[in-house]
C-alpha cells in the first residue's frame, strides 16, 4: 500500500499568539511553527498500515521556513520518501486551497493508493487540506477517521460520529481519509536516528511556485476573542479557592 | 441570487442538533440578504422529517436509495450537482463529521468561496460576513463570503438550537439530482454501537471534567474522588480518552457527548472549540487553568489560576466537611 | 609412585582439568564481548584493592556477616599453603612445605583461622538456613549451603586430620593448639586406626577442596577466582559519569549481550548473589518486578547459554537454536524491570565487588527507547523535552516568566557578565510548586551579595535523566544548547561567568560529570546548599533569627551519593538554629525519592509503596520532628504530594532548605520598631555576631 501523508505546519498554540496591528491578521514574526498535531496522527496511522501491510509512505510538506527537522524524523520513523515544496513567500502563512493547489502539483506524477492527513488543522479558516484534496483530485474522501485498514484491494475506515458511535466505511482505492485519531499514539522516534536521517537521508524538493488558488473566504481581520463575558476570577492560594467554590456550590444549591 | 441553503444533516434517521443551530444561522442570513431559506435534505423515504424543518421557508428534499445512511461520496455526489444548478447565495454545512466530508468538495468542485469553523453571520450592506473560531479558540477571524456564492461550515455555539424547533410545516419539494448515485467508490458497511455498559454523562447534574493538566494517569482518581464527593461523575476532553486514561463514554465534545450540566468543573482544560463543542449549555461553570489566557476563562462563570493537583485534594476536603459525607 | 599418589594425581588432573574447562570456556564466553576503555591510575587501583579487598570494607554495612567474611576470606587465604601442602605432600609423601607448614607461628595461624572459618561458616549457615533474610530471594540457595558445608568440611577434616597426625606422635606439623586439644580424642585409638583415620580425612579433606574448585566456575563462587581482578579493574570515574551510548549496525542501545563490553561480563561473573543490592533497591522495595541481584544473575546466565548456542551453531552451522532467538531486552530481562530503576546509584554503591547494576540498564533502556517501547507519558515527556526543552509542554520562551516583577531585575548572563551562573533547572522554572522556592532562592542570593544571572529563555533542561533514560542523542542535543547560551557572545573559552551554581542536584550532577568533559578546563560547579553554607559562615549572610526547629534532612540521590555532599546542607541547618535529627536511613543510606531515571515521568504502574511515602513514614517515626528538609525540586514535589497520600498533613512539613535560610535571614525588624523594643534588637544583634 503506497500512502502519502501531506503535513500542514501551523501555528504552535503553546506559545502567545498576536496580532499585528497595521495588517490585521496573524503577527508571524516570532511565531513557531509546527507540525500540525492530527498529520502526526495521519502518519502514525501510516506507519501502522505500512507495517501491516507493507508499501511505501511519502511525507510532503510546503517548505514554510523550518520543516526539515520533521521531515527528517519521519524518515526516522519510517517514510519512504520525504518532499518538500518550495516557493516565495511561503513563510507568509498560505490558505488551505492554496497549500492545496501546491500539493496536487507535486503530487502530479506520484502513484499512490491513499492519502492519509489530518481530518483538520488548527489554523484552517477555509476548510480542511484532505477535503478540498479529495475534490481537487477527484478521489473519495472520509473524514474523522480514527482506523483504516486495507482489505482485498480496499480501505476499510472507522469514522467517528458524536455519542461514541462508530460507522465502518470501505472506499475504493485510491482515496483521500481525514484522520482524527491513530490507534496509538504517534511514536516518539530517539533523536539519534532523526540525526542519522539527517546525515544520510535526502529531502526531494520540488518547485511551488506561486500559488494562485482563490477560493478562500476573505479574511478582513483576526483578533483575540472579546473578553466580554470573561469568568469571575478567583484569587489565592489552592485552599483558599477551595473555600470559595465550596461556598459558591453551596449558594448554588449544589451541594446537599 | 440572495437564496440561503442548510444542509439538514441526519443521523440514523435522527436530525442532528447542528442543523438547527445552522438553521438559527441560516434565518439571519436569508433575512438579511432577503432571500429564502432552504433545508436540503437527503435521505430514502424520510421525507416525512421535514416536518421538525419549519424554521426554514421550504424544504428541499432528495430520495435515493444510496442516500439512506451517511455515504460521504453518494451525499457530496448530490449535493455538488444540486448545488451547481441552484447556485444559491450561501450554502451552509455542519462543521462536524458528515458536514466536512461534503462541504470542501462542494466548494472546490463548483468554484465557490469557503469558510469553515464558523459561529456567527451577519449581513452588512448586502454583504454576507462571517465570524470563525481558529487557532484552538484563540483567535477569532472576521471576514467577507464572496459571491456568487459562498459555503461555510459552522460550528456550535453561536445560535441557540432550539430557536429553530418550531412547531410549523414547511413546503416540501422533492428534487432529483443530475448525479450518478448509482457506481460509487464508497460504501457504508455498517455501524458499531458505543459502549453503553458506562453511566451516561449526558444526564449527570454535576460534572468533574479533567483535561490535558491532569497530567497522568495516575492523578485521575483523586479527580474521581472529587466527583463522587461532589456526587456527581467524572468525564474528559479528548487527550485523556487519546490516551486510554478514561473510556469513551466519559469523552465531552465533538465525537463525545454533548452535556448541559448544572455544574461543569473544568480542571486542566483550556477550552478549545472541539471541546466546548460538547458543553452547549450549563448553568455553572468553574474552569482551573495555570494558563491564564486559556480561552475557557471567556466563557466560565468563575476560573483560578491554581494547580488542579493542589485544588483537587483540598476541594475534595473541604466538600466532604461541607457535605458531613 | 604409590597408588594414593597415582590416585591423588588423577584426582588432580580430574579437578583442575575439570575447573580450567569451565573458567576456560567462560572466559571464551567473555572474548564475545567488545572492547573495552583502557585502565589506567594503578596506584588508585591497588588503593582500592587494598581497601576493599584486602579490608574487606563494603561487606561490613552488615555488621556480622561482614566479620564472618572477613575470616572467610583471611581464613581461605591463609589456608591455601595448608592445601598446597596436602596436595604435595599427596604427590610426594613426606615432602612437606618449608616455612609455611613448619614454623609454629604460621601453623598456629593456620590452626586458628581455619577455627574461626569454622565459626564464620556456622554463621553462614544460620543466616541461609535459620534466618534466611530477604536478599536471598531468588539467589541459588542450595548452592550456598552446599559450599558453606564444604568450607566446613575442608577446615574441620583439616583440624582433625592434624590431630590424628599428632595423636600418632608426628613432629610435622608441630604440635599446636587446637590439634593438640583434639588429639585427646584420638588418644585411645591403635596406631593402624591412626592411620587409616588419618587416610581418610585427608581424603575427605582433598577431596572436598578439590569438588569445591570445580564448582567454583559454575556458580556465584566464581568471585573467589574473579574478584581480585573485578575490583582492581573497577571504574574509577566519577560515579556520576554515565558511559557513552554505543550503536550496532544502525540500532541505538543493546540489543544482544555479546554488544556488551568484556569488563561488563567480568562483573557478572564476579556477583556473589548476595542480595545486599536488592536490599538498599527503592524499586524493589517498592514492590517492582526489579531486583539488581537477579538482573545480574539474569545477564550471566544468558551470557553462558548464548555463548554455548553461539559456539553450537559456529560448529555446525546452524544458527537455529532457539536460544539464539531470544530478546535480551524483553524476554531473558522484561521491559517492566527495566524501566523501573531510578538510577539512585545505591546498588552500585552498596555491592563489595562493584559490580554495576545502573549501566547495563541504561544500555538495555537505549535500546528499548529506539524500539518506541516506553510508556505514553515518557515518550510525551521526551517530546516536550526535545520540542521546548522542558518536560511540561510549556514554551522555552516561558522559562524565565517567574523572574517577572523581581528587582532588582536578575541579570542575563548571555548579555552581560555575573560572577555566578545559576542554572535554574526545569522544576524551578516551570512548577507551579516551585514558583515560590525559586524566587526564594533568588531573594536569597541577592542578600548574600551573590553576583549572580541565569540564562534565561537560553536554559534547556540539563539532560541528566534524560541520558539516564536511554535517550542519548537528545542529551547531547540539549547540552550542546545549554553550552552555546553560556558561552554565547564570547569565544567557547571565555565565559561571562567564573562559577555556576545550581539548586537542582540532577542538573548539578551532569553539569560537573558530563558537560565538560572535553572542554579542557571546566568552571567550578556548586550546589546551592554549599554556596549557603559557606556564605553563613563568612558572615556574607548573616542569620537574623534562629529558627529553633527540630528537622530531619533528605540526603538526595545525585548530591549525597552521587557526589559526596553531605555536610553542607547539615552545616547551613545548623548554622540557622536547626536541630537535626537523622532519619535511619541517612546519608549514604537515604531511601531514594523514586523520581529518578526519568521515573518521574513515566507511569507508576505496579507500585505498592511509593519509595517517597515510605520515606515519609521513616520521617513520622522520629519525635518531635516538623519539618522535613529537602534540597532538591523533584524531592519537593514527590514528598509534599506524598505527606498528602500517606494523610500527615499538619504533622510534618516539607520544606526546601532556601525556604528556612529565607526565614532565618530575613532582614531585620525597621529601625523604627526596633528602637520601641531595643533590647530585643540588641539581643538580635548579638545573636547574628555570635
Amino acid at each position: 500500500m503506497d500512502i502519502v501523508v501531506p503535513i500542514k505546519f501551523v501555528p504552535d498554540l503553546v506559545e502567545e499568539l498576536e496580532i499585528d496591528e497595521g495588517t490585521g491578521q496573524l503577527d508571524r514574526t516570532f511565531l513557531r511553527l509546527v507540525p500540525n498535531e492530527l498529520d502526526d496522527h495521519a502518519l502514525e496511522e501510516a506507519l501502522l498500515l505500512k507495517e501491516k501491510h507493507g508499501g511505501t509512505i511519502t511525507v510532503v510538506a510546503i517548505d514554510s521556513g523550518d520543516v526539515d527537522e520533521t521531515l527528517f524524523t519521519a524518515v526516522a520513523k519510517g517514510a519512504d520518501k520525504v518532499i518538500k515544496i518550495t516557493g516565495e513567500g511561503y513563510e507568509e502563512g498560505l490558505s488551505s486551497h492554496a497549500c492545496v493547489e501546491l500539493l496536487a502539483k507535486a503530487l502530479g506524477d506520484l502513484s499512490y493508493d491513499v492519502i492519509l492527513t489530518g481530518t483538520q488543522a488548527v489554523d484552517d479558516v477555509d476548510g480542511s487540506v484532505g477535503g478540498l484534496l479529495a475534490a481537487k483530485l477527484d478521489l473519495p474522501y472520509v473524514g474523522y477517521v480514527t482506523k483504516a485498514v486495507s482489505e482485498g484491494g480496499k480501505l476499510v475506515v472507522t469514522k467517528e460520529y458524536p455519542g461514541g458511535l462508530l460507522a465502518e466505511v470501505e472506499t475504493d482505492l485510491p482515496a483521500v481519509v481525514g484522520i482524527q485519531a491513530a490507534e496509538q499514539a504517534p511514536r516518539y522516534v530517539v533523536t539519534s536516528l532523526v540525526m542519522d536521517a539527517m546525515n544520510n537521508a535526502t529531502i526531494d524538493e520540488t518547485e511551488g511556485g506561486e500559488a494562485t488558488a482563490t477560493g478562500a473566504a476573505e479574511i478582513t481581520a483576526m483578533r483575540a476573542p472579546e473578553k466580554g463575558e470573561a469568568a469571575e476570577m478567583i484569587a489565592g492560594d489552592a485552599g483558599a479557592v477551595a473555600e470559595k467554590l465550596v461556598q459558591i456550590m453551596k449558594e448554588k444549591g449544589i451541594l446537599s | 441570487m440572495s437564496d440561503v441553503w442548510v444542509n439538514v444533516e441526519t443521523l440514523r434517521g435522527e436530525i442532528t442538533e447542528i442543523s438547527y443551530t445552522m438553521l438559527a444561522a441560516g434565518r439571519v442570513l436569508a433575512d438579511g440578504l432577503e432571500g429564502s431559506l432552504t433545508a436540503v435534505l437527503l435521505g430514502s423515504g424520510a421525507k416525512d422529517l421535514s416536518g421538525k424543518l419549519g424554521a426554514a421557508d421550504k424544504v428541499a428534499y432528495v430520495d435515493h436509495a444510496a442516500l439512506a445512511d451517511f455515504n460521504p461520496e453518494a451525499h457530496l455526489k448530490a449535493l455538488t450537482a444540486l448545488a451547481k444548478s441552484g447556485a444559491p447565495r450561501v450554502i451552509l454545512f455542519g462543521q462536524t463529521a458528515m458536514g466536512t466530508d461534503l462541504a470542501y468538495g462542494v466548494a472546490m468542485a463548483n468554484g465557490f468561496s469557503m469558510a469553515s469553523s464558523c459561529r456567527t453571520f451577519k449581513v452588512e450592506g448586502g454583504e454576507p460576513l462571517f465570524e470563525a473560531v481558529t487557532c484552538g479558540g484563540k483567535l477569532i477571524a472576521d471576514g467577507k463570503m464572496p459571491g456568487p456564492t459562498s459555503v461555510a461550515t459552522v460550528m456550535p455555539g453561536g445560535y441557540k438550537p432550539e430557536s429553530a424547533m418550531v412547531d410549523k410545516t414547511p413546503g416540501v419539494e422533492e428534487v432529483s439530482v443530475d448525479a450518478d448515485l448509482g457506481t460509487l467508490r464508497t460504501k457504508v458497511r455498517g455501524y458499531i454501537e458505543p459502549d453503553t455498559s458506562d453511566v451516561d454523562i449526558s444526564k449527570i447534574p454535576v460534572l468533574v471534567s479533567v483535561g490535558r493538566g491532569i497530567g497522568q494517569e495516575d492523578n485521575i482518581g483523586i479527580a474521581k474522588e472529587l466527583a463522587a464527593a461532589l456526587k456527581g461523575e467524572i468525564s474528559s476532553s479528548r487527550p485523556v480518552v487519546d490516551q486510554g486514561w478514561l473510556p469513551t463514554s466519559r469523552l465531552v465534545g465533538k465525537s463525545g457527548k454533548s452535556v448541559k450540566p448544572k455544574l461543569y468543573l473544568a480542571l486542566g482544560i483550556s477550552g478549545a472549540p472541539e471541546h466546548m463543542e460538547g458543553v452547549p449549555d450549563w448553568e455553572t461553570m468553574i474552569a482551573v487553568n495555570t494558563d491564564e489566557n486559556a480561552p475557557i476563562f471567556d466563557v466560565a462563570t468563575y476560573g483560578a489560576t491554581v494547580d488542579i493537583m493542589d485544588l483537587i485534594p483540598a476541594l475534595t476536603e473541604k466538600v466532604k466537611a461541607a457535605t458531613g459525607g | 609412585m604409590s597408588l594414593n599418589s597415582v590416585l591423588v594425581l588423577l584426582a588432580l588432573i580430574a579437578s583442575f582439568g575439570l575447573f580450567g574447562y569451565r573458567c576456560y570456556r567462560r572466559f571464551r564466553h567473555m572474548r564475545l564481548g567488545q572492547p573495552s576503555p583502557k585502565f589506567g591510575d594503578w596506584g588508585g587501583r591497588i588503593k582500592r584493592l587494598i581497601v576493599f579487598v584486602a579490608g574487606q570494607a563494603r561487606l561490613f554495612r552488615f555488621p556480622w556477616p561482614g566479620i564472618a567474611h572477613f575470616f572467610i576470606f583471611w581464613g581461605f587465604v591463609s589456608l591455601i599453603p595448608t592445601i598446597l601442602q596436602a596436595i604435595v605432600e599427596g604427590l610426594f609423601p613426606g615432602v612437606v612445605i618449608p616455612f609455611f607448614s613448619t614454623w609454629p607461628p604460621i601453623v598456629a595461624l593456620q590452626e586458628f583461622m581455619a577455627l574461626f572459618v569454622a565459626i564464620a561458616v556456622l554463621y553462614g549457615l544460620y543466616l541461609r538456613v535459620i534466618a534466611n533474610p530477604e536478599r536471598y530471594e531468588g539467589s541459588h540457595k542450595a548452592e550456598g549451603t552446599l559450599v558453606l558445608c564444604l568450607i566446613l568440611t575442608i577446615t574441620t577434616s583439616l583440624i582433625l586430620m592434624n590431630s590424628a597426625r599428632g595423636a600418632m606422635g608426628h613432629e610435622v606439623p608441630p604440635h599446636v593448639p587446637l590439634s593438640g586439644a583434639f588429639s585427646g580424642l584420638f588418644a585411645g585409638m591403635s596406631h593402624g586406626s591412626l592411620e587409616v583415620l588419618d587416610r581418610i580425612l585427608y581424603w575427605i579433606h582433598l577431596g572436598a577442596v578439590l569438588f569445591f574448585l570445580t564448582l567454583l566456575p559454575i556458580g556465584k563462587h566464581f568471585h573467589v577466582v574473579t574478584s581480585i581482578f573485578n575490583v582492581l579493574l573497577s571504574r574509577l570515574e566519577p560515579r556520576g559519569r554515565l558511559h557513552g551510548a554505543a550503536t550496532f549496525e544502525g540500532v541505538p542501545g543493546i540489543k544482544n549481550i555479546e554488544q556488551f563490553p568484556w569488563r561488563s561480563m567480568l562483573d557478572w561473573y564476579s556477583c556473589t548473589e548476595c542480595g545486599r543490592c536488592q536490599d538498599v533497591c527503592p524499586a524493589y522495595n517498592s514492590g517492582l518486578p526489579l531486583s539488581p541481584k537477579k538482573f545480574i544473575m539474569a545477564l550471566r546466565a544468558h551470557l553462558y547459554e548464548r555463548g554455548v548456542a553461539l559456539e553450537k551453531g559456529k560448529g555446525n552451522g546452524n544458527g537455529d537454536d532457539p536460544v539464539l532467538k531470544k530478546e535480551l531486552a524483553g524476554e531473558v530481562i522484561s521491559d517492566e524491570i527495566l524501566w523501573a530503576c531510578t538510577t539512585c546509584y545505591a546498588c552500585d554503591q552498596e555491592c563489595p565487588l562493584f559490580v554495576e547494576h545502573v549501566p547495563p540498564i541504561v544500555d538495555l533502556r537505549r535500546y528499548l527507547l529506539g524500539q518506541q517501547r516506553a510508556d505514553n507519558q515518557l515518550m510525551t515527556a521526551l517530546q516536550s523535552l526535545r520540542r521546548y526543552g522542558n518536560s511540561f509542554g510549556q514554551s522555552d520562551r516561558k522559562r524565565a516568566l517567574w523572574t517577572k516583577g523581581m528587582t532588582p531585575k536578575i541579570k542575563d548572563v548571555r548579555k552581560e557578565p555575573a560572577h555566578t551562573l545559576w542554572f535554574v533547572g526545569d522544576y524551578a522554572s516551570y512548577s507551579p510548586t516551585l514558583l515560590e522556592p525559586t524566587k526564594t532562592t533568588a531573594r536569597v542570593f541577592q542578600r548574600a551579595g551573590i553576583d549572580f544571572g541565569i540564562l534565561y529563555d537560553g536554559e534547556r533542561n540539563s539532560g541528566n535523566d534524560i541520558r539516564r533514560v536511554g535517550e542519548e542523542g537528545l542529551f547531547d542535543m540539549l547540552a550542546l544548547k545549554n553550552k552555546t547560551a553560556m558561552f554565547l557572545q564570547k569565544e567557547q573559552t571565555e565565559r561571562n561567568f567564573q562559577e555556576i551554581v545550581t539548586t537542582d542536584p540532577h542538573s548539578y550532577n551532569s553539569l560537573k560529570n558530563e558537560y565538560f568533559i572535553d572542554e579542557g578546563e571546566a568552571p567550578p560547579i556548586y550546589h546551592y546548599s554549599e554556596v549557603l553554607d559557606e556564605a553563613l559562615r563568612n558572615g556574607k549572610l548573616k542569620v537574623t533569627k534562629k529558627l529553633g526547629y527540630t528537622v530531619t534532612y533528605h540526603d538526595p540521590c545525585y548530591l549525597g551519593r552521587y557526589n559526596g555532599i553531605y555536610d553542607a546542607p547539615r552545616r547551613v541547618l545548623e548554622a540557622i538554629g536547626c536541630r537535626i535529627v537523622e532519619m535511619p536511613r541517612n546519608r549514604t543510606n537515604a531511601l531514594c525519592c523514586g523520581a529518578g531515571g526519568g521515573r518521574i515521568w513515566m507511569e507508576e504502574e505496579g507500585v505498592k509503596e511509593r519509595p517517597s511515602e515510605n520515606r515519609i513514614r521513616e520521617a513520622l517515626g522520629l519525635s518531635g520532628v516538623e519539618y522535613f528538609v529537602v534540597a532538591c525540586p523533584k524531592d519537593l514535589t514527590m514528598y509534599m504530594d506524598s505527606v498528602k497520600t500517606v494523610g500527615a498533613e499538619g504533622k510534618l512539613h516539607v520544606k526546601d532548605l532556601i525556604e528556612l535560610v529565607d526565614e532565618a535571614t530575613a532582614e531585620a525588624q525597621p529601625a523604627a520598631t526596633a528602637a520601641a523594643g531595643t533590647t530585643e534588637a540588641g539581643e538580635l544583634d548579638k545573636e547574628a555576631d555570635a
